[in-house]
């Protein structure tokens, strides 16, 4: 039972990661579950084409991606729903300030083309390397760098900080106030 | 709890631009600003850790045989 154990406590390691990759998939927060567990599913069935020592959560988000790209071809009609229920998921923070930023970046966000999207939360979110996000969108690594690019550039056009004097005083000062203000907040 | 305003540092969408910009050059500044606001949003989800529907699922997979164990 070892190799199946490890293979299954890996699988358990990513599925918080797969969710909040779903979720900005599909902005859906029941069909992101059904869809990390479709994934988990389809992994298990599969596990024969996993080689082992290579990159098991890029290979579960592979799958996880082409889940959601044939569904999504299947039934066009009903794509981003990032106002109603992913809204519902995002309850936990209760920091005001911070909380409404969410909230406008990921109405940002939600502007995006979605393979812009998805390679910027790949790099920047999930933490995969730029090679890692270009396997799981099957395309050359150039196409991911400047997607990323590009998906950050329109960010910050949309959100308009396209100047650091937009920041406040500096990351650091920010950093600190920030902190500051979950701390009143939360006692 | 109201704070006073909107944080000024992000203003949304009522100060969009006409033109369009595709590929301007970022300062690190704004990468860091954008990759902390992703991180944010995306460990809100993570941060909820994983939900018992998957355990209990992975478990099953784990011993077929014997569903509740």
């Amino acid at each position: 039972m070892g190799p199946r154990n490890n293979v299954r406590e890996a699988m358990l390691e990513a599925v918080p990661s797969l969710r909040a990759f779903a979720i900005s998939l599909c902005g859906n927060i029941d069909r992101a579950d059904d869809l990390v567990q479709e994934t988990l599913l389809r992994a298990w069935a599969n596990m024969g084409s996993f080689q082992p020592g290579t990159n098991m959560p890029a290979w579960l988000f592979t799958i996880l991606r082409n889940l959601f790209r044939s569904e999504y071809r299947k039934r066009r009609r009903e794509v981003e729903d990032v106002d109603g229920s992913y809204a519902e998921t995002l309850t936990s923070l209760p920091e005001q300030d911070s909380r409404l930023e969410i909230v406008e970046f990921r109405d940002a966000l939600k502007l995006l083309p979605s393979e812009q999207r998805e390679s910027l939360i790949l790099v920047g979110a999930s933490g995969f390397s730029y090679e890692e996000a270009a396997q799981i969108c099957g395309c050359a690594v150039g196409t991911i760098k400047s997607r990323v690019n590009r998906a950050r550039s329109r960010l910050a056009d949309i959100l308009s900080i396209d100047s650091a004097s937009d920041f406040g005083p500096d990351r650091e000062t920010r950093a600190v106030a920030n902190s500051d203000i979950v701390c009143t907040n939360r006692s | 709890m109201n704070e006073d305003k909107p944080s000024p540092r992000i203003r949304t969408m009522h100060a969009q631009r006409p033109e369009k910009n595709p590929v301007v050059k970022l300062g690190p500044d704004i990468h860091a600003k954008i990759g902390m606001q992703l991180r944010l949003m995306y460990g809100e989800v993570v941060d909820q850790g994983v939900p018992d529907r998957f355990v209990q699922m992975l478990k099953r997979l784990d011993d077929p045989n014997c569903e509740s164990r």
